[in-house]
């Protein structure tokens, strides 16, 4: 089989300039936040905003929504891991004296 | 398919361009160990911004915002321009491609020039490890710092091996090892270096953003 045939259908380049726009409005709207001074809740907003960039970023500049099921999957552990070991580190550092 | 009947048509292929499927799932895989790596850093940093959150409040005031926002911006540009040079080179418009992989090897090295003026700036200012400005400071304050210099500094090694990579790339694209048929050395190169944008996209407000 051909690469062209294995490989994903070429995204168009308007999706990714539109991606591009979505992806500035959203570091604008990262700083606005920032400004209002949310205290406890700043953090919160701060990573969601993020977290959107990076799935903006992971979904269509890397494609990810057009790769197998096994491979998102595959992130899907490493991230369920990485989560887990935050989790129990801090199931320990919360309850330390001292 | 036009392709002749041989013994195994999907092996002759792999044997002539190699393994596409195998070389991005094995791109993946690594990027894999880059989250866990850059993972453990960010829970570090959780850790010691719960224990020390008024000092890390405090530090992050010393970093300029207006720096940290411009290299978001150019980053992201970055990764537009590569993502573009991947769909260029695909529809064969080869000058195109190299042209925007040339963008994004020039905002890479804004990026890290920028990284250069910022550093200096704490540097003369007397804040760097083991100082003796820092010494003094809290502790709270000297993770905070230390953590700036490790977390932003690994981050920008990464840029510096992306961009000596595209420049790989871009060779390849301009010799035509990378074509329209065989691309999956810039697929994995993009994949690489939209991996650094997204580290940046945590470092950012959690550096510059939480004062």
């Amino acid at each position: 089989m051909a690469e062209k045939e294995l490989a994903f259908a070429v995204v168009r380049n308007k999706t990714y300039v539109f991606i591009w726009l979505c992806l500035v409005g959203l570091t604008v709207l990262t700083v606005a936040v920032a400004r209002l001074h949310l205290t406890s809740y700043a953090v919160v907003a701060a990573m969601l905003i993020a977290t959107a960039k990076a799935g903006l970023v992971a979904t269509f500049f890397m494609n990810l929504r057009q790769e197998p099921w096994v491979l998102k999957i595959m992130l899907f552990l490493v991230l369920f891991a990485l989560t887990l070991i935050v989790l129990l580190t801090f199931s320990d550092v919360s309850f330390r004296h001292g | 398919m036009i392709e002749p009947k041989m013994d195994n048509p999907d092996e002759i292929a792999i044997k002539e361009r190699g393994d596409y499927t195998g070389a991005k799932m094995g791109m993946w895989i690594f990027l894999f160990t880059e989250v866990l790596f850059f993972g453990v850093l960010f829970l570090l940093y959780s850790v010691f911004r719960s224990r020390y959150a008024l000092d890390f409040h405090a530090s992050a005031k010393e970093l300029d915002i207006f720096f940290g926002t411009a290299n978001t911006a150019i980053l992201l540009t970055s990764s537009l321009t590569m993502a573009l040079s991947i769909a260029l080179v695909r529809k064969g418009k080869k000058g195109l491609s190299i042209l925007c992989q040339s963008v994004t090897i020039v905002l890479g090295i804004i990026f890290l020039i920028n990284k250069y003026v910022e550093w200096g700036a704490h540097i003369s200012s007397g804040i760097y490890p083991h100082s003796a400005l820092l010494e003094q400071m809290s502790r709270g304050k000297v993770i905070f710092f230390s953590l700036y210099y490790v977390m932003t500094g690994l981050h920008g090694l990464h840029v510096l091996i992306g961009i000596c990579v595209i420049t790989g790339t871009l060779v390849f694209t301009a010799r035509e090892i990378i074509n329209r048929e065989d691309f999956v050395k810039l697929e994995n190169t993009g994949l690489y270096w939209h991996f650094v944008d997204i580290i940046w996209i945590y470092l950012f407000p959690l550096f510059y953003l939480i004062t």
